[in-house]
């Protein structure tokens, strides 16, 4: 009996040494990174994140291009990935006949263990070419001429840039976004779906005023997965963005994210204001990702109290 | 238990005698030469059994390390100044050459057939001549056809020790890149896409239709790209090959350059290479353990003397037989125990 207690005890006292180390190395992290970051931060000051100057020659850096080209490439890859999965998992979880569905969903799994730099060599070798020669001239003779966004889809047509760099990670993040819709789609009870069949709903109206205010949660909780993913994701954007250091009106230009600038110029940072400037991008990087959590995490709370107030 | 006892002893036994036969020495640094320090270190430990650790992680790194003193050699694309290697009490020397090569995209030109002077190569990547039938480019290529084509400049986006003397070279030759990019590892680069190493621009210029870009020699060679005829100091056209780089090499002042920190571009001498380099080892001057930096000269002296071959094999320049010389002369001045004792005898 006592020995059960005992063990009880060191169990409990490991499990808590677990968790807690998470915080810990957390606060560890946070703590180098503001440490290496730190000669950075004193030099620039709190214009480091808004300056779009780069220059290793002169020793002068900022952020503001690193973290248009990060915020740019994850947007543009939930615009597209968004609607995509949303119909991927419709069809799995309503439409798809059941022999179809096991084969499907498995190969959407798939999908999300292959190694980013795989992507990375496929969107350079495979996609840029053929971007270039069949999508960005299209893509410049009708959008590029709708007044405001024009200017986005006009520049050199050679498949790098923001606008690949985005769509390579829009495949990416597709199959965590999918894979989880398609599970919290499962978890609606059938008879609220059937309830409203059985009142003549169509199957769009069942999804859009059943199943998606039902699964709220999880779905915003899969494409937050996913957009941590892509601002995060370094070789694939590396391969295909074009590592440039400056911003450009258009998204066919080549740009940098921060995590291909880090990818592309640790190994031979020369001075230490270049190694310094670098940690602080990934401080920065590490804050966005903060922010963006802390911000889905607000929103869901603030979906929850509506609810409480509608019913 | 006592089996595993003895299994035991005999594992430390064994680590032990590992340890105690393994005299290897340790270096750290450039990637560019590393192929060739391998091939040397490989045959090397086959003929004397002294085994060569190289850590390939970059220039910058390899600086670091060397003055940490936690490897026996450091290695660097990009030779220290002077005060720095006397501020760290570092000597430095060439070990390897190597040549830059400008290469293009551009359909019916064969390799070696379009020519370039700095001047213009410099305003092309400065974005100020932007097509490739720019009258600057036609004059000086009469009789290649140039199309009507936008020029995509396409160069490193790490830092390197090849970006660090194609944008010497064009400081060199010309004003403007002086004034406003500059020469250095990684610089702020007015035009153009960056590709991740070598392979990353080649690959780039590749496929991309009007391309110019910039890559170690041994690139341009493997992977067949057009390359340019560059015109040198004394106003000759040369193509780049072994012997241009070795010329460059040859005709530097290096009894002048302190250090041996010569950078072999826009060197005189009628077949030299303009874009040319060498790779650099650094040792500390004292050595703590002289037995150690003996092996070190000694792998070096062997592989300058016998390492030829393999150097060209991988499209490495091994270096001038005079400057082999050179650089013995100085280690035997340069290289002291703790006591101030002379390590090479």
């Amino acid at each position: 009996m006592r020995i059960q207690r005992i063990q009880d005890a060191i169990f409990h006292q490991v499990t808590r040494f677990f968790a807690f180390s998470v915080l810990a190395i957390m606060a560890a992290i946070m703590g180098s990174l503001l440490y290496g970051a730190w000669p950075a931060l004193q030099e620039f000051g709190a214009g480091f994140p808004f300056s779009a100057e780069w220059n290793p020659v002169a020793d002068r850096f900022g952020g503001l291009i690193s973290i248009y080209g990060t915020l740019a490439t994850s947007v543009i890859a939930l615009v597209v990935a968004i609607p995509v999965s949303f119909g991927i998992a419709i069809f799995l979880t309503e439409l798809c006949p059941p022999k179809l569905r096991g084969a499907l969903g498995i190969a959407v799994e798939l999908l999300a263990a292959v190694p980013s730099i795989i992507y990375g060599m496929w969107g350079l070798f495979v996609f840029a070419p053929l971007f270039a020669d069949y999508v960005q001239p299209v893509l410049a003779a009708t959008l590029g001429n709708v007044p405001l966004v024009g200017n986005l889809f006009q520049g050199p047509q050679n498949g790098i840039g923001i606008l690949s760099a985005g769509l390579i990670l829009s495949v990416m993040v597709i199959p965590f976004i999918a894979s989880v819709m398609r599970d919290v789609f499962e978890v609606v009870p059938g008879i609220l779906k059937e309830s409203a069949y059985g009142l003549g709903a169509t199957t769009w109206e069942v999804v859009w005023n059943i199943v998606l205010p039902y699964t709220r949660v999880g779905v915003i909780g899969g494409v937050m997965l996913g957009l941590g993913r892509a601002l995060g994701e370094t070789m694939a954007v590396t391969f295909v963005i074009g590592n440039a250091h400056r911003i450009s009106p258009s998204l066919f230009d080549a740009g940098n994210s921060i995590a291909s600038t880090l990818a592309n110029e640790f190994a031979e940072a020369a001075s230490d204001l270049h190694v310094s400037s670098l940690i602080a991008l990934g401080l920065i990087l590490f804050f966005v990702t903060f922010i963006v959590l802390s911000l889905s995490k607000l929103l869901l709370m603030r979906l929850g109290r509506m609810e409480g107030e509608k019913t | 238990m006592q089996g595993f006892i003895r299994a035991c002893s005999l594992v430390v036994a064994l680590g032990g005698a590992a340890v105690a036969q393994a005299a290897d020495i340790t270096g750290a640094g450039a990637t560019f030469p590393y192929p060739i320090y391998s091939k040397w270190a490989e045959e090397y430990k086959a003929k004397t059994g002294v085994g060569l650790n190289y850590q390939s992680i970059g220039s910058g790194g390899g600086i670091k390390q060397i003055k940490a003193k936690t490897v026996d050699f450091g290695a660097s694309d990009m030779p220290l100044k002077p005060e720095d290697l006397d501020k760290d009490g570092l000597v430095q020397f060439p070990a390897v050459i190597g040549g830059v090569v400008p290469v293009v995209n551009l359909e019916g030109v064969a390799p070696g057939q379009m020519k370039l002077t700095g001047e213009v190569l410099a305003n092309i990547f400065l974005g100020k001549i932007k097509k490739w039938n720019d009258p600057a480019l036609v004059a000086l290529n009469a009789g290649v056809k140039l199309p009507d084509e936008n020029i995509t400049v396409v160069r490193r986006a790490d830092g390197s020790g090849t970006t660090f003397l194609f944008t010497n070279y064009l400081s060199k030759v010309n004003v403007e890149w002086k004034d406003k990019v500059g020469a250095g590892t990684a610089v702020q680069w007015p035009e153009g896409v960056g590709g991740k190493g070598n392979e990353g621009v080649a690959s780039y210029v590749q496929r991309i239709k009007g391309g110019i870009g910039y890559v170690e020699y041994a690139y341009a060679k493997k992977n067949k790209m057009i390359h340019l005829a560059m015109k040198n100091k004394a106003g000759e056209f040369v193509q780049p090959d072994d012997l241009t780089f070795q010329a460059a090499a040859a005709f530097a002042d290096w009894a002048k350059a302190p250090g041996f920190g010569e950078i072999l571009t826009e060197q005189p001498g009628k077949t030299s290479w303009p874009i040319t380099g060498a790779s650099f080892i650094l040792m500390h001057k004292v050595q703590a353990d002289p037995a150690k930096a003996q092996e070190v000269v000694k792998f070096f002296d062997w592989a300058f003397k016998n390492g030829q071959k393999s150097a060209s094999d991988l499209d490495y320049v091994p270096l001038p037989a005079s400057l082999v010389k050179q650089i013995d002369t100085a280690l035997r001045s340069s290289l002291k125990d703790a006591s101030g004792g002379a390590v090479l005898k």
